[in-house]
């Protein structure tokens, strides 16, 4: 125990920001910044994905479904040293490994996303959509203004927790020397030599304490999504009490 | 950029660590699957014992292996918990192949975390007036979990195994990082000798893929036998 605190005390601010001021932006900052990066630049080509794989042209239909399951189906360690080795080439100069990890969470993230927001959409009733067609409004127009605000409304527990996967798997920007919490602490490790378990401990726990608060975020907003459906479609009667917003088990 | 060229690496020294990094790999997704769903059967079933404490605990554990990355889950068992054991056993270990012996251990451990909770929503699905009327027509407690719930459940439950199956089998890649001469370890291998990256990649992306489609395909064909007539 003594050991752990030594090394927060004398590397706590290393896992933290890494060498900034005095050199680039590190540890958990750029993990935080990675993650949220990853899933807002994620969330729009989520979004087209998602509207490919519903799409009954075959020209839309076939590769975004052939990206969903090539995401599905690969190690996301493979996608790094793709992108790795693929980014210079593709742009004739050399890419950070920041960069790099930042291209490959979106591609990626963007394929699961797809899956998400598709089943969000799927999971509305079909009528919502004729409806809104025979109102005279276009396909798109009630994709845009009708299905999905509440597909994505009903997709925002789920899509938490899928920010929750991207700051796991920044821990891999580890293996390209992104500068980042796993990196950091590899660092320290290194240069500690006899205290491995307990930096990997304080580590692991960094990780729970930012991953789980988010996990009870999202339970708590599902608790929160699942009684207005509930009270959307009209399950508890017209004429009963309003529920109270979150309900414990 | 170059034509493909498959013939330097499908060849001679290259093919055969290639497949015997084909091997691992399988070996470590099956040993760590059996793991993940012995830890999975038997942390569900302590769940719903009626002990609070020891539901709690296995709260615990299925939190943190579901909220810390497997990459750190497996550095900690390599690099730190390791250090614990005994000498002997160590020594033991380390002439056995102690990076294959962590990653299975770290990967069936964290993936067990995920199995259980995937049967326990199976399971927490069923209403509990079946266990009622299953015990009013004279099953035992036992006899209605067995003949009566878990069947059901598992029919729930088949989608979330099968896609935790080939998130399983994708973690195995990260056995890498501690040296375990899986495939994408050695498709790095032969990159660095060949320099034949698009194949070489080319080559292991196939593979994964395949391996992960068949998983998916044998899934589905088992969810279509298993269903319930009438559902």
């Amino acid at each position: 125990m003594t050991d752990i605190l030594a090394i927060l005390r004398d590397y706590g601010l290393l896992l933290l920001v890494g060498q900034f001021p005095n050199g680039p932006l590190g540890g958990l900052a750029i993990t935080i910044a990675l993650s949220i990066g990853g899933i807002a630049l994620a969330f729009p080509l989520g979004i087209v994905l998602a509207l490919g794989r519903i799409s009954p042209i075959a020209l839309l239909n076939w590769p975004a479904t052939a990206v969903v399951y090539v995401a599905r189906g690969v190690p996301l360690i493979m996608f790094i040293f793709w992108m790795y080795y693929f980014l210079p080439v593709a742009t004739g100069r050399p890419v950070s490994g920041l960069t790099t990890m930042l291209v490959t969470l979106v591609v990626y993230q963007a394929a699961y996303i797809a899956e998400i927001v598709r089943a969000g959409i799927e999971g509305l009733p079909k009528g919502q959509m004729e409806a809104s067609r025979s109102l005279g409004m276009s396909y798109l127009q009630t994709m845009r203004k009708v299905i999905l605000p509440q597909a994505l409304y009903n997709m925002m527990p789920t899509l938490l927790s899928q920010f929750i996967s991207t700051i796991k798997e920044t821990s891999l920007g580890y293996v390209i020397g992104v500068n980042e919490l796993t990196f950091a602490a590899n660092q320290i490790n290194t240069t500690l030599l006899t205290k491995p378990f307990q930096v990997f401990a304080i580590l692991a726990a960094i990780y729970f304490a930012l991953c789980f608060s988010l996990t009870l975020m999202a339970r708590q907003l599902e608790r929160r999504v699942n009684a207005r459906r509930a009270g959307a479609s009209g399950r508890n009667g017209a004429n009963a009490p309003p529920r109270p917003v979150i309900i414990t088990e | 950029m170059g034509a493909l060229d498959f013939s330097t690496i499908l060849r001679g020294d290259h093919l055969a660590s290639l497949g015997s990094s084909l091997v691992t790999m399988l070996e470590l997704t099956a040993l760590t699957w059996l793991l993940a769903m012995a830890v999975g059967i038997v942390l569900a079933l302590i769940r719903m014992s009626p002990s609070v404490w020891l539901q709690r605990m296995v709260a615990v554990y299925v939190e943190y292996h579901q909220n810390v990355p497997m990459l750190v889950q497996i550095f900690l068992w390599y690099f730190g918990i390791s250090t614990f054991l005994p000498k002997d056993v160590q020594q033991w270990l380390n002439r056995h192949g102690s990076e294959f012996f962590f990653a299975f251990i770290s990967v069936g451990l964290a993936m067990g975390a995920y199995v259980s909770e995937a049967l326990r929503s199976g399971i927490r699905s069923i209403a509990q007036s079946q266990i009622e009327a299953a015990r009013a027509l004279g099953l035992s407690y036992f006899q209605s979990f067995r003949l009566v719930v878990l069947p059901q459940a598992l029919r729930i439950a088949l989608p979330t195994l099968i896609s935790h199956t080939v998130l399983l089998f994708k973690n195995t890649s990260l056995a890498m990082t501690i040296g375990v001469a899986e495939l994408t370890y050695v498709t790095r291998e032969i990159e660095n000798e060949s320099f034949r990256t698009v194949e070489i990649y080319l080559v292991a992306t196939v593979i994964y893929l395949a391996f992960s489609l068949a998983i998916m395909a044998l899934g589905s064909s088992i969810e279509r036998r298993a269903r319930t007539p009438g559902r």
